[in-house]
């Protein structure tokens, strides 16, 4: 496997940070590794995208939190997790001690809360800052600054003031046009973006005759939303310079092939973790046959190459 | 003791009554497990993407059973395997019951619907004076013959048509039930009873928590249930049933 390495270059930079290959998890499928570490060797991810973490512990919504759907799933986690105090003296100590980059996703009710995470991890071992502003589950802060392109730009703006490390604004595709959203983080300063979050969804219970979400609404996500991510990625990496991540329904190498094609720099495996938990490594081993197979000497050429 | 996903094979599977199949499985995952686990059981389909729950039922060396209800289209799949048919499963997952840590020499078990089959398992391992209270909607019972080997064995019935006529809670007290520990494992509203029973008659009880899961490992925090203190990996008044439990100390959950 070293060898193929060496002679097909899965490297990719986003921002300035380099990737050892496009593959990473999104954000909330993953905790920190810490669990799917007894399945995949973390070491061999491009980078580890961690769950939302904000400046205290968030409990989360009321269960059900999840349901399946045909060909994905809905979520109403509602953004549950320790807060920065345990999670800097737990999750990046943890994360540390392994060769991969660090994307710390970031949550927060109010822009302060959120300037607080981003300062706190000021002086950590992290790579990126990839800034939650688009979680469907949560009633203040998080989507309200990823729905209207004003308040984008100025929580961009803010944050990017205080951050040490690159900034990725992940966007909501719940919006008229992913376009405005995008053009509004970059004209903001934004390093990156990533994309897209869940849709918000409902599914209802014909047994019981209620909401199969106790948070009534939740965020869709797995391969049923994949066309629609493919195609806001399409679209952003047209209206905006800066690198993209895309993700939404990753499977296989081949959508991530899509995504990589239609502009993203990198990608990250989502849902799909739940169905195998190798599926980011399936993913990176299936980029370097595609890479062989089709003489692609650097994963960089396919980045955008469909117009 | 590390979690293993694996294509096992199939070696028998048969309907015990409608709607509720027993499957064997021949699987190193067997090797790991303790009473109380459970595993992820994989559907062939991508459409249907989260893995199925499903609790251990009895354990040999290299195979374990499942004893599972048709709740929708992944467990009617399931439920169509033949002996030598292959089947994705990761596990042992869970922390299973603590049955080193309590006093076991006249423990109760309790068993509610589908929350029936962990209690096989767990009845063989314990050595003492067992009590095992199950309850059924009506006479389509299962697993009840094999459980009363091993020790008395009361039943409640919804309908009244075998047993007590009611829950297992309404069993217990008409006979007067009591013993060194309780192991439960039942619907929510069951667990809710067998707490507010465990707290009057003053006996610890061990009660294994139900939720939709998604990941299964721990990671999502898609299954989590209320306890009554701070938890130690979350910070928040909530544990992750897929991993911190199912089975944690009565006590110790806001039911």
């Amino acid at each position: 496997m070293e060898t193929a390495d060496n002679k097909y270059d899965l490297s990719v930079n986003v921002a300035g940070v380099t990737f050892k290959n496009p593959v990473m998890e999104g954000s909330g499928t993953f905790g920190s590794g810490m669990e799917y570490s007894e399945f995949v060797d973390l070491n061999r991810l491009g980078a580890v995208v961690t769950k939302g973490v904000a400046n205290v512990p968030w409990p989360g919504n009321p269960t059900p939190r999840v349901c399946e759907v045909y060909g994905g799933m809905l979520n109403a986690i509602g953004l549950q997790n320790p807060g920065i105090d345990t999670f800097i003296e737990r999750d990046l100590e943890f994360l540390k001690d392994h060769d991969t980059k660090v994307i710390v996703n970031v949550c927060g009710k109010t822009v302060e809360d959120y300037i607080e995470v981003v300062e706190r991890l000021s002086d950590e071992a992290v790579d990126m800052l990839e800034i939650n502003v688009s979680c469907p589950n949560v009633k203040e802060g998080a989507i309200a600054f990823g729905q209207k392109a004003d308040a984008l730009y100025n929580i961009t703006e803010q944050i990017k003031k205080k951050a040490k490390q690159p900034v990725i604004m992940k966007l909501s595709p719940n919006v008229t046009d992913i376009t405005e959203m995008a053009r509004a983080a970059e004209a903001a300063g934004a390093d990156a973006l990533s994309l897209i979050n869940t849709i918000t969804a409902m599914k209802i219970d014909i047994n019981k005759r209620t909401f199969a979400l106790a948070n009534k609404t939740g965020g869709l996500s797995g391969p049923a939303i994949k066309p629609v991510a493919v195609r806001m990625v399409y679209q952003t990496a047209q209206a905006v310079k800066i690198p993209i991540i895309g993700m939404g329904g990753i499977a296989n190498a081949e959508d991530a092939l899509e995504f990589i094609m239609a502009g993203a720099s990198a990608v990250a495996v989502g849902a799909m973790n739940f169905h195998d938990p190798y599926t980011t490594v399936k993913v990176i081993d299936g980029l370097k046959d595609y890479m062989e197979k089709n003489h692609v000497g650097e994963i960089r050429e396919l980045i955008g190459c469909v117009k | 003791m590390g979690k293993i996903r694996e294509t096992a094979k199939v070696i028998s599977q048969e309907m015990l009554v409608k709607d509720i199949y027993s499957m064997w499985i021949e699987t190193d995952i067997a090797r790991e497990s303790v009473p109380g686990q459970f595993i992820s059981v994989y559907t062939k389909s991508e459409a249907r993407l989260l893995p199925r729950p499903i609790s251990i039922c009895e354990i040999r060396d290299d195979a374990f059973r499942i004893v599972y209800r048709i709740a929708g289209a992944g467990t009617r799949e399931f439920s169509a395997y033949k002996a030598g048919d292959s089947i994705d499963i990761l596990g042992p997952l869970g922390n299973g019951f603590p049955v080193s840590e309590a006093d076991n020499s006249s423990p109760v078990l309790i068993g509610g619907g589908i929350g029936i089959p962990p209690m096989l398992e767990l009845a063989k391992q314990l050595k003492g004076d067992k009590t095992i209270v199950v309850g059924y909607r009506d006479a389509d019972m299962f697993l009840d013959k094999e459980l009363e080997k091993y020790g008395r064995l009361i039943i409640a019935t919804d309908d009244g048509s075998v047993g007590t006529k009611g829950n297992v809670i309404d069993a217990m007290t008409e006979q007067d039930i009591s013993g060194s520990v309780i192991y439960a494992c039942g619907p929510g509203p069951m667990l809710r009873g067998v707490k507010a029973f465990s707290e009057k008659k003053g006996i610890e009880a061990y009660i294994s928590m139900e939720e939709r899961m998604a990941c299964g490992v721990g990671a999502c925090l898609g299954c989590v249930c209320r306890t009554v203190n701070t938890d130690d990996h979350s910070k928040v008044k909530n544990a992750r049933i897929c991993k911190d439990g199912p089975v944690f100390k009565a006590s110790e959950i806001d039911l």
